[in-house]
């Protein structure tokens, strides 16, 4: 809300807005976050309706909602922020050097900043009779206000253009009642989204909806009738069909008449630089008036992604760029499910795995080009649309996925849903996140109410796939339904943080390159945003310090969260628990004795053994810890922490009638070895003595199977959320090449992971081969690597030694009555 | 004044830390940012109680340990979109010492 005075505002700087539509009102949004009171800020709108969403016409073409449930930003809205709103005036005059625009009624105003986003307008065939009455196209709400006109009076509509927009008007005006025929140029309906197979079934069921197609038939003119009212369409080939109703939905052009008669730059689009900067550096244009880097995007996200970087320049950050977008496109007629993203026709280069099921109505299609998903096509079901989506734009190596990739995420193994993966079919009352306990009424109702059309921003307001992730395609897929076609895709490098627009990669770069030593050094270097950070970027930052330059970068306690602060993880009631290392899951008499004593002594209320084979003590109080630790004299089992936790193994050769190695004595060895390893994430051992691998090791970061020649080593398994299986990746001979080999790995995956990164989720970006390639193919760069390890864990102690017997950090534990 | 009550010294703190103060029955936290400003909250986060101080200070902001919900140090409030707020009390530093304003904590208490 503005609450300034009437002469703060005559000081501002002066933003006009023309255009009232999507992005140019995402991007005063934006600006407002960023800078409220920066501008006085006056908006032009050739519509008389406040800024709705033009992605939901379609549904409210076919009465399934409203004009008032797509609006987003009511008049009140405006005057909140102090907007002075002209709503019905087109802007037809920019005067670049009184800095000046004006409306067709006279209205003037001044600018200091102009933003054009002024979208685009449908592009009308010019053929004769184009002119007649009953001859409209698909843009705004007028002209879906004509269409539920003329369904109630007439029988027959042509829609000209088999393209999405006029499928969703076709389907639209048939849900009305009309008796519908589509008119396409081309061989099949939406050839720049769908081949050929995907089109005939997509057909095929429109077909059985009752909608009618003429292919191939090109339009030469409308027929008029006594009352200057179109009554049929006429093709080049003579044949003609009755219409009362005829909708142009033939493609739409960007409006740039503004821009051009004011001398602005344009060439299928306003041409704007990389911070939507026109050649008129005082003015910038956003939305599909745009053309960057020769593309006018026509879909909401990219807009988004546009207003975004817009904002941060109106408010004067100067920091963010736009580099263009990848983009995908769903059907929004109910009950037909479609989904196109890249280059899905394929070509030489490329491959396609194909699944076509007629009767089923289903038709799936992927292109991948080295390895990577380059483009797919889906009719029938799309429930993993998302997914595939973001395969794509992220540019992953989908060769270990190859053989399941069809058959979707789902098949990759995804518990905690119990298969529930469309969200279409689910009710508002069925759960979607099982972490924060979200329904997907509470998903719709915030996207609704809120006017959300971002992963994020659900995540922000909801909670809904903030924690584990697994049903981030799920909610995407609810994002998609309830607030359009498609959703603002995350950006393909990902930052650290809010805080920076650095990623994982350059920020390790600088530390390494530049011998940075502290968190402040690292962040007045990389220029951060904030002064000192956020919970997400601040363990980052310690972690590759620490691992960059261990025993000169000295550990910061206040930027570890509290878990790996204490040494112990904390409980839902503030509690904490504690668990001491047991080497490979072995113990002696003695220990648990001591264990037993400590649990007695301390009043512990909960002893349990763990899935890692040790022991937890659960409820301890925190000013307990340093005492519990003394007394039960075992080394930290670093449950708390992301770094090495258990390894686990079997009893192997020394007692199994079926061992062929002595897996326990292998895993002891391991786990000294690596005792007290910080990582990117929690990391997993396990050793089996025997292919029979009663250790679990396929589920391990790095699992060990021991045969009868040697050992096998497989990395990347896990076994959380989503069951991820080990891939193997060599076999030795000897318990020293086990620890050179498997420490190798370890290391590779310290030095190059993203914080929070699991190793499967690292080698799926890097892949296998690159892995193999460093550490099996180079024995130097292997040893190498081995020995940056031994030496980082040289340098580092035992946390609850150095707490218990030497007081470290002593303050941590205290508390104070006063 | 004797409603001041003087707790420990702002080093027993860490710069960007946090320390607890059980009074009257409350549990008291009390922040450090990296300027030294002190701030003092009820060490239980608006949405499920979670102890603040145990969280990472950041700015103006402590990120709670159980849900990582963002709090104003200052007023307490949880950063929006999420809704709720823990009790502020009256801090300040004198000569090097944190001093409570008891004051504050008796009304939260009755």
């Amino acid at each position: 809300m503005d609450m300034s005075t009437p002469l703060e505002r005559a000081h501002r700087m002066k933003l006009v807005m023309v255009g009232n539509g999507m992005a140019g009102v995402r991007t005063l949004e934006e600006l407002l976050k960023l800078a409220p009171g920066l501008y006085d800020i006056t908006v032009f709108g050739a519509e008389p309706h406040p800024n709705y969403n033009r992605i939901l016409l379609s549904p409210v073409l076919a009465g399934e909602q409203t004009v008032d449930d797509i609006i987003l930003n009511p008049t009140g809205w405006y005057a909140d922020h102090a907007i002075r709103l002209h709503l019905g005036k087109k802007v037809v005059k920019i005067d670049r050097a009184a800095r000046c625009v004006e409306a067709e009624d006279g209205t003037r105003a001044e600018y200091d900043r102009l933003l054009l986003a002024t979208g685009s307008r449908p592009f009308v065939l010019p053929v004769p009779g184009a002119d007649l009455a009953g001859v409209i196209s698909f843009r705004d709400i007028a002209d879906v206000d004509a269409m539920i006109r003329a369904s109630s009076r007439y029988r027959h509509a042509v829609v000209v253009g088999g393209g999405l927009l006029g499928l969703e008007a076709a389907n639209g005006l048939m849900k009305r009642g009309m008796d519908v025929t589509v008119v396409h140029l081309g061989p099949w309906l939406m050839e720049r989204q769908l081949d050929e197979p995907a089109a005939r079934l997509l057909q095929k069921s429109l077909e059985e909806k009752g909608m009618k197609f003429l292919l191939r038939k090109q339009t030469a003119g409308m027929i008029g009738g006594e009352r200057g009212r179109v009554t049929a369409v006429r093709f080049k080939d003579g044949d003609t069909v009755p219409a009362d109703l005829v909708v142009m939905a033939v493609g739409i052009r960007p409006s740039t008449e503004l821009a051009e008669s004011a001398g602005l730059h344009c060439n299928r689009g306003v041409v704007v630089n990389d911070t939507m900067q026109t050649f008129d550096p005082r003015i910038y244009a956003v939305g599909e008036c745009a053309a960057h880097r020769g593309v006018a995007y026509g879909l909401v996200a990219p807009l988004f992604e546009q207003a975004k970087v817009c904002a941060n320049h109106l408010a004067e950050h100067g920091i963010g760029r736009y580099p263009g977008s990848v983009t995908s496109t769903k059907l929004k007629v109910t009950g037909i499910d479609l989904f196109s993203a890249g280059d899905f026709t394929g070509g030489e280069g490329t491959e396609s795995i194909l699944y076509s099921d007629p009767i089923g109505g289903v038709y799936k299609k992927l292109v991948l080009k080295d390895d990577k998903l380059v483009g797919g096509v889906m009719i029938g079901d799309t429930a993993d649309g998302a997914w595939y989506f973001a395969l794509l734009r992220d540019g992953k190596n989908v060769s270990g996925l190859r053989d399941h990739l069809m058959f979707g995420q789902d098949h990759c193994g995804n518990l905690g849903h119990q298969g529930i993966n469309r969200a279409a079919t689910m009710s508002d009352d069925m759960e979607v996140c099982g972490c924060n306990g979200v329904c997907k009424g509470d998903i719709v109702r915030a996207i609704r109410e809120k006017g959300l059309f971002t992963l994020e921003d659900v995540r922000r307001h909801t909670k809904a796939s903030s924690s584990c992730g697994s049903c981030t395609g799920l909610v995407e897929q609810i994002l998609a339904a309830t607030a359009g076609g498609d959703y603002s895709a995350a950006p393909k490098t990902k930052s650290v943080c809010g805080c920076t627009d650095r990623t994982h990669e350059e920020v390790r770069a600088a530390i390494r390159q530049n011998r940075l030593l502290t968190i402040p050094q690292v962040m007045a270097f990389m220029e951060w945003r904030t002064p000192n950070g956020c919970a997400s970027c601040r363990p980052a930052l310690n972690y590759y310090l620490v691992s960059t330059w261990p025993g000169e970068a000295e550990d910061d306690p206040q930027s570890r969260f509290i878990n790996e602060r204490a040494h112990a993880n904390i409980q839902k009631d503030g509690s904490y628990s504690v668990i001491p290392r047991m080497w490979g899951g072995q113990t002696t008499p003695a220990e648990l004795r001591r264990i037993a004593d400590v649990a007695e002594k301390y009043a512990v209320p909960t002893v349990k053994v763990t899935g890692g084979q040790r022991i937890d003590l659960l409820g301890v109080k925190k000013e307990d810890l340093p005492r519990i630790w003394a007394d039960l004299d075992m080394p930290s089992g670093h449950a708390y922490g992301k770094a090495l936790r258990t390894v686990k193994t079997c009893v192997g050769s020394e007692w199994c009638r079926f061992g062929t190695q002595d897996s326990t004595q292998m895993g002891i060895d391991l786990e000294k070895a690596f005792f007290k390893m910080w990582a990117p994430h929690k990391v997993k051992l396990a050793v089996s003595g025997c292919p029979r691998n009663c250790a679990e090791v396929a589920i391990k970061d790095v699992g060990i199977i021991g045969v009868d020649s040697g050992w096998e080593i497989y990395v990347g398994g896990n076994g959380g959320i989503k069951t991820e299986i080990a891939q193997f990746l060599v076999k030795v001979k000897t318990a020293d090449d086990v620890l050179e080999y498997s420490g190798a790995f370890l290391q590779l995956y310290r030095e190059e992971a993203r914080y929070l990164e699991r190793t499967v989720h690292y080698l799926d970006r890097v892949g296998l081969d690159y892995v193999k390639k460093t550490i099996l193919d180079d024995a130097e760069a292997r040893r190498a690597l081995y020995g940056r390890l031994m030496f980082a864990l040289s340098v580092e102690r035992d946390p609850w030694v150095e707490r218990a017997r030497e007081g470290k950090l002593r303050h941590e534990f205290e508390t104070f009555h006063a | 004044m004797d409603h001041w009550k003087d707790i420990f010294a702002l080093a027993d703190i860490p710069p960007l830390g946090a320390r607890v103060v059980h009074c009257g029955g409350v549990d008291i936290a009390i922040f450090r940012a990296a300027d030294d400003e002190v701030f003092a909250l009820e060490d239980r986060c608006p949405h499920r109680g979670g102890p603040l101080s145990q969280g990472i200070v950041h700015g103006r902001r402590v990120a709670c340990p159980m849900h990582n919900w963002n709090v104003e140090l200052k007023s307490g409030c949880a950063v929006a979109p999420d809704e709720g707020c823990a009790r502020e009390f009256g801090v300040r530093v004198e000569d090097g010492r944190v001093m409570l304003d008891l004051s504050t904590i008796g009304r939260a208490a009755a």
